[in-house]
């Protein structure tokens, strides 16, 4: 397959390295990192409005976190060797990490925190559902079947610290992937010590968006009325973080442009021309300045519920499109032009292949299969724990 | 120690024995790592673009097509457009250059390979260590190690690195490490014509890169990235990027 080239290329650069598979890693990572946040808020920051939210955020960031290092193995040349980075881990290397900060997260924070919450209700459940259930249940349990207040006490301590733990490791998640990214000298539309941090704000912006869209979703499915004081509150910070997320990626943006170095006028040419459309018009746009504008109004104008509903819907879905861009803008849009700046290259989609659409559409949806599986297991919804001898049906 | 001990340890040693193994460089008898110190030495002024280097190499290393470990470019620099040269390198410049489509200015060649960094990025990133920098200097990849990630891609500042097709992982120059640890050059070295590439072995005192490091003006590609790069360049203009 040719592949269309414009001025000069190093003749190994013309093919992309990184496929759309590397953008879903860090934006599904990303909503894991914000999913949980958002939990956090309830849990550490005692903000009683997101309640209603608190455990679909935990089962979202567990269902995404699942699938999160699968576009990576699908796009290794050797997947049968990435347990390799656990037995041999190369220390100066970012990417060793991986493994280890994956492996923290899932299961000392995430997985632990949502087992100390749900305890009760495993418990309950493994006594009053039947058949396979039973079973499940029994063995979620882990043999801990004491539900006294004094018990339930202790876990809620502990859930409570996992939190506070769980805070700073979601930041390490999703500020590592963007130190990934960052620490590339090679690479100038990489090459930020603000790369983490933006990664860090954006996370959090798509996992409060997911969760604010899923609930909303969920709620209308299972026909029940919307907690509007908890959207609002959700949609509050959604609107703050994106705010401070803007303004670094503004702050980065600005500074490359008044700084000008040797490789800005390629950069340039190329959101110009080839990041035209993904950049400015759908990330910046569309995806960011479009929502930022939406949920501003909402914080200043007295809007009726309906139209606030509306309003985040369109907010929250466009705040993902934009997301999605700056993940692609930043992982392809970094290796459209050649490192010697003379040069652009083309990214040539494949459809049907081990890395190709389908594979992302697949592992796109595959989150959401997870969830609901979550979901029917342990459901999330308060109403069901004051009626546990039908949870399970 | 029991048999019951014995049987668990050997199958963990023999698992373990995979990994002290890797990142040791190919075995070759009589020759000593820690008593050389290999770089290159490129005069720009002597090339004369006839890519017999880029064949050669792709003959020696076995490089699939469309994939360079080495390859020349060729830099055609108007009065006004020093940051802004033409450059091209057709199929990396292994069956020469056509004409240039514009006539004037300064034009001369540039053979680009591996810069056998000293501190080179590709290794710093890799998250198995199969890239490795050898006693010796050579920047060397296992390729029974290396998991196909292609972040030392990414991070090489030079575009030296390619994803083998066939093998699914990096690949890039070993500097003929199977010849130059037998006391042979180099494969790009051995066809060169005029003698543009000299492999250099820069703990040699013998060695005339030594005379020519202290009476010519050498410099490297890209300084500022600090990468100790030990390909040095001999009549480097300033357009080359």
């Amino acid at each position: 397959m040719q592949i269309p080239v414009e001025g000069f290329m190093y003749p190994n650069e013309v093919e992309l390295q990184w496929s759309v598979l590397i953008v879903l890693y860090p934006f599904l990572t990303g909503l894991v990192a914000g999913a949980f946040i958002l939990a956090s808020l309830e849990r550490v920051f005692r903000v009683e409005a997101v309640k209603p939210t608190y455990r679909l955020a935990l089962l979202t960031a567990l269902a995404f976190l699942i699938v999160a290092p699968l576009p990576l193995q699908l796009h290794l040349g050797h997947p049968e060797r990435s347990f390799e980075m656990y037995l041999t881990p190369h220390a100066s290397s970012a990417m060793a990490m991986f493994g280890f900060v994956y492996l923290w997260y899932l299961l000392a924070v995430l997985v632990l925190e949502i087992w100390l919450d749900y305890r009760h209700d495993i418990v309950v459940l493994s006594q009053t559902t039947t058949g396979w259930r039973r079973l499940l249940y029994r063995m979620l349990t882990l043999g801990s079947t004491n539900v006294s207040a004094r018990s339930l006490a202790i876990d809620e301590r502990v859930g409570w610290i996992v939190t506070v733990i769980g805070i700073p490791s979601a930041f390490l998640l999703h500020g590592y992937v963007g130190f990934i990214f960052g620490s590339i000298k090679a690479n100038p539309w990489w090459s930020s010590p603000l790369m983490p941090v933006v990664f860090i704000f954006s996370a959090m912006v798509s996992g409060i968006a997911t969760v604010m869209l899923l609930y909303m979703l969920l709620s209308r499915l299972r026909g029940e009325p919307i907690d509007m004081r908890c959207v609002d509150t959700v949609a509050k910070y959604l609107f703050y973080t994106f705010i401070i997320d803007f303004s670094l990626e503004m702050l980065d943006l600005i500074h490359r442009i008044y700084e000008a170095d040797e490789s800005f006028r390629s950069l340039d040419f190329m959101v110009h021309t080839k990041l035209y459309f993904p950049h400015i018009v759908v990330q910046i746009l569309l995806g960011t300045v479009t929502p930022i504008v939406l949920l501003a109004l909402t914080q200043v104008v007295k809007l009726s519920e309906t139209l606030r509903k509306r309003i985040y819907v369109v907010a929250g879905t466009l705040t993902l499109v934009g997301i999605f861009a700056m993940r692609w803008n930043v992982v392809i849009g970094g290796q459209l032009f050649s490192k010697s700046f003379l040069g652009y290259t083309t990214y040539k989609m494949a459809f049907a292949t081990r890395e190709g659409l389908l594979t992302a559409i697949v592992l796109s949806i595959l989150p959401f299969v997870f969830l609901w599986i979550l979901v029917k297991l342990l459901p999330p919804w308060p109403e069901r724990h004051a009626m546990p001898a039908t949870a399970g049906d | 120690m029991t048999r019951r001990q014995l049987l668990i340890l050997l199958p963990a040693a023999a698992v373990a024995w995979e990994h002290i193994l890797a990142g040791t460089p190919e075995a070759s008898p009589n020759y000593t790592m820690s008593e050389h110190w290999w770089g290159m030495l490129m005069d720009i002024t002597k090339c004369i673009g006839c890519g017999s280097c880029v064949r050669a190499c792709q003959l020696e290393n076995h490089v699939p097509d469309g994939y360079y470990r080495t390859w020349v470019e060729r830099y055609q620099v108007m009065d006004w457009t020093v940051e802004t040269p033409h450059v091209d390198s057709p199929d990396g410049g292994k069956n020469g250059f056509p004409p240039p489509k514009e006539v004037g200015g300064k034009n001369f060649f540039v053979p680009k390979m591996c810069n056998q960094c000293a501190d080179s990025p590709c290794t710093q990133v890799c998250p198995v260590g199969a890239t490795f920098v050898t006693p010796d200097g050579v920047v060397l990849v296992d390729q029974k190690y290396c998991l196909g990630c292609r972040y030392c891609v990414q991070a090489c500042p030079y575009g030296c690195r390619f994803i083998n097709p066939a093998t699914e992982t990096a690949n890039k120059c070993t500097l003929c490490y199977h010849r130059i640890t037998k006391g042979l050059t180099t494969a790009c070295c051995e066809v060169c014509p005029t003698g543009t590439r000299q492999l250099a072995d820069l703990k040699n005192p013998k060695d005339p890169i030594h005379e020519f490091l202290k009476t010519h003006s050498v410099q490297v590609l890209k300084p500022h990235l600090a990468t100790k790069s030990k390909c040095f360049y001999y009549g480097l203009d300033g357009s080359v990027r």
